[in-house]
Formats: C-alpha cells, structure tokens, sequence
C-alpha cells in the first residue's frame, strides 16, 4: 500500500513537471515588456529638428489634445511603411503627432519628411537614443498614444497598421 | 626649475581627488549595467551589449549617476520604463514569491525527510 502510494506522487510529479515543459515549449523566450501600463510622459529638453531651437516637454504637450509620439528615423525601412498610416492620423484635428527622430543624421532626416511628407505638428532630435529610453522604447519605430491627462495609456512596438489606426480614431471619438 | 617641478607636483596631486572621484563611479556604472538586461539580444547584460538600446542605457545610466540619482532609484526608472524583467535580480512581489520561496520549501522539507529518517534509525 506503501509503495503504491509512493509511486502515485512519484508518477503524479513527473506528470505535473511533463506537462509544464510541454506548455513551455510554444512560449515564445522573447520578452515583450508591458506595453498597456499607464505612465506619466516624461519630462525632458530636446532641440526642434526643424526650427533647430530647445524645446522642453512642458511647452511640446501644452494642448488639451491627445498626442501621438512616434519614434521614426530616416534609416529604419517600416518606418516608410507606417508613414502614409501616420499622414492619414495627421488629419484629424483633435490629435497631433510628435516625431521624435532617433539617431538620425539630420540631412537625411529633413530629406525623408521632404519626400514622404510632414504628419507631425513637431519633429525632436533624440540623437543619441536617451530621449526614447525616458519614453521606455527599445527599438525603432514605435508610437506611444498620450490622453488628456498627459498620460501614456497605449504603447506600439514596430510599425503601426491599419487597425491600429482604427483603434486609435475610436478612443478619440 | 625646482620651483616648476614643485608646482607640476602640485597640481598632479590636485587631479588625483577628481580621477579617483570618477573611478568611482564607473564603478557603479558598470556594477548597474551588469544587473541590467539587455532587450535586444536578451542573452547578454547591457554591459556586454553594443547594441543601440544597450548604447543608449550606458549613455542614461551614466547622466543619472552624474546628477546624483542612487542606484536604487535607477533600478526603478528601468523596472517602471520596461518592467521587472530588464533587472537580472528580481524583488520580491506577487509574480516572483514561488521563485523566492521554493528552494527555502524544497530545503526545509528536504531537512524534515532526512531528521525523520534519523529518528527512525536511531529507534
């Protein structure tokens, strides 16, 4: 009776331990931080790529509006996917979008909104990366979506698409 | 000439505070970024990681040492900006209390297994 009993939880744990790598096996090992935790917008001095003159975070997101920051660089090919995405945001009045160019060199950057177009109101210079850290980015491109009360409620890892548009125009309706 | 020898002295002495001052904290920087993970190539630490977020982390871990931010404070900016996960030391809360707890179950009925075998020999 013992040893019947034994085996059980022997055999009851090999299962347990089976069954867990099993499910472990179609995780995917690749971490993805959180991405819908509210946060306040950091506060930081940038310089205007296109005014060439110091901007602070205060003076960029004084507007009762909701705010789209999209982290862009003229290098970074799916930016030039998402971008006729970010003109169509463009037009639409109670939004406005902040490029914030990642490290870029800046002729380049002015030729890409010169060919593609301008969908930001206005365009930072972040060109040595610490500007998307304090936005809590690791890549390029990605799009953060800013509330009224200045909050960060939504966060877009790689280009965004079509339904992300669609996402976004409802929560501003 | 043995006045100018004096003065070189002197003011080789003077940057001794500043070099040792600056030793310092490198040696916090690096102390940090070895306990920090780096997201794009998720094997390695930000310390041994040349990849651009990495170069970037080295670049605001510097700054904030610079301006005076302790090391705890910056653990937090890095866990509130990219979660528990960026550090490769993990607190204690919610998520992570089996992981802490565990080995202290594991040893202590490990411990009661082998005194109740003891027991059992001894009668």
């Amino acid at each position: 009776m013992k040893n019947k009993l034994k085996l059980f939880i022997i055999f009851t744990f090999l299962s347990f331990c089976f069954i867990i790598f099993y499910k472990g096996l179609n995780n995917s090992n690749t971490y993805t931080p959180k991405i819908n935790d509210k946060r306040n917008i950091p506060t930081f001095k940038a310089k205007d790529l296109i005014l060439n003159i110091n901007i602070n975070s205060k003076k960029v997101f004084e507007e009762n509006s909701f705010y789209i920051v999209n982290i862009w660089a003229s290098w970074c090919v799916p930016c030039r996917k998402e971008h006729p995405l970010l003109m169509e945001l463009s037009k639409n009045q109670s939004i406005k979008l902040i490029g914030l160019n990642y490290k870029d060199k800046l002729n380049n950057a002015r030729k890409f909104i010169n060919e593609f177009g301008n969908p930001y109101s206005q365009i930072l210079i972040d060109d040595d990366g610490t500007l998307a850290i304090e936005f809590g980015a690791y890549g390029v491109p990605e799009t953060f979506f800013i509330d009224k009360n200045k909050m960060i409620i939504k966060k877009f890892v790689g280009p965004i698409n079509q339904k992300i548009v669609d996402e976004i125009k409802l929560i501003i309706k | 000439m043995k006045i100018s020898k004096i003065i070189l002295v002197i003011i080789l002495f003077m940057g001794f505070p500043q070099l040792k001052s600056e030793e310092k904290t490198d040696e916090l920087k690096n102390k940090i970024l070895k306990n920090v993970r780096c997201l794009i190539c998720q094997g390695q630490s930000v310390y041994d990681s040349e990849s651009d977020f990495a170069l970037s982390i080295k670049l605001v871990v510097k700054k904030k040492i610079n301006d005076g931010v302790s090391e705890e404070q910056i653990y937090r900016f890095l866990r509130e900006k990219y979660g528990d996960w960026i550090i490769y030391d993990p607190k204690l809360n919610k998520n992570t209390y089996i992981l802490w707890l565990l080995p202290l179950l594991l040893f202590l009925l490990g411990g009661a297994i082998i005194y109740r075998n003891l027991i059992i020999k001894k009668n």
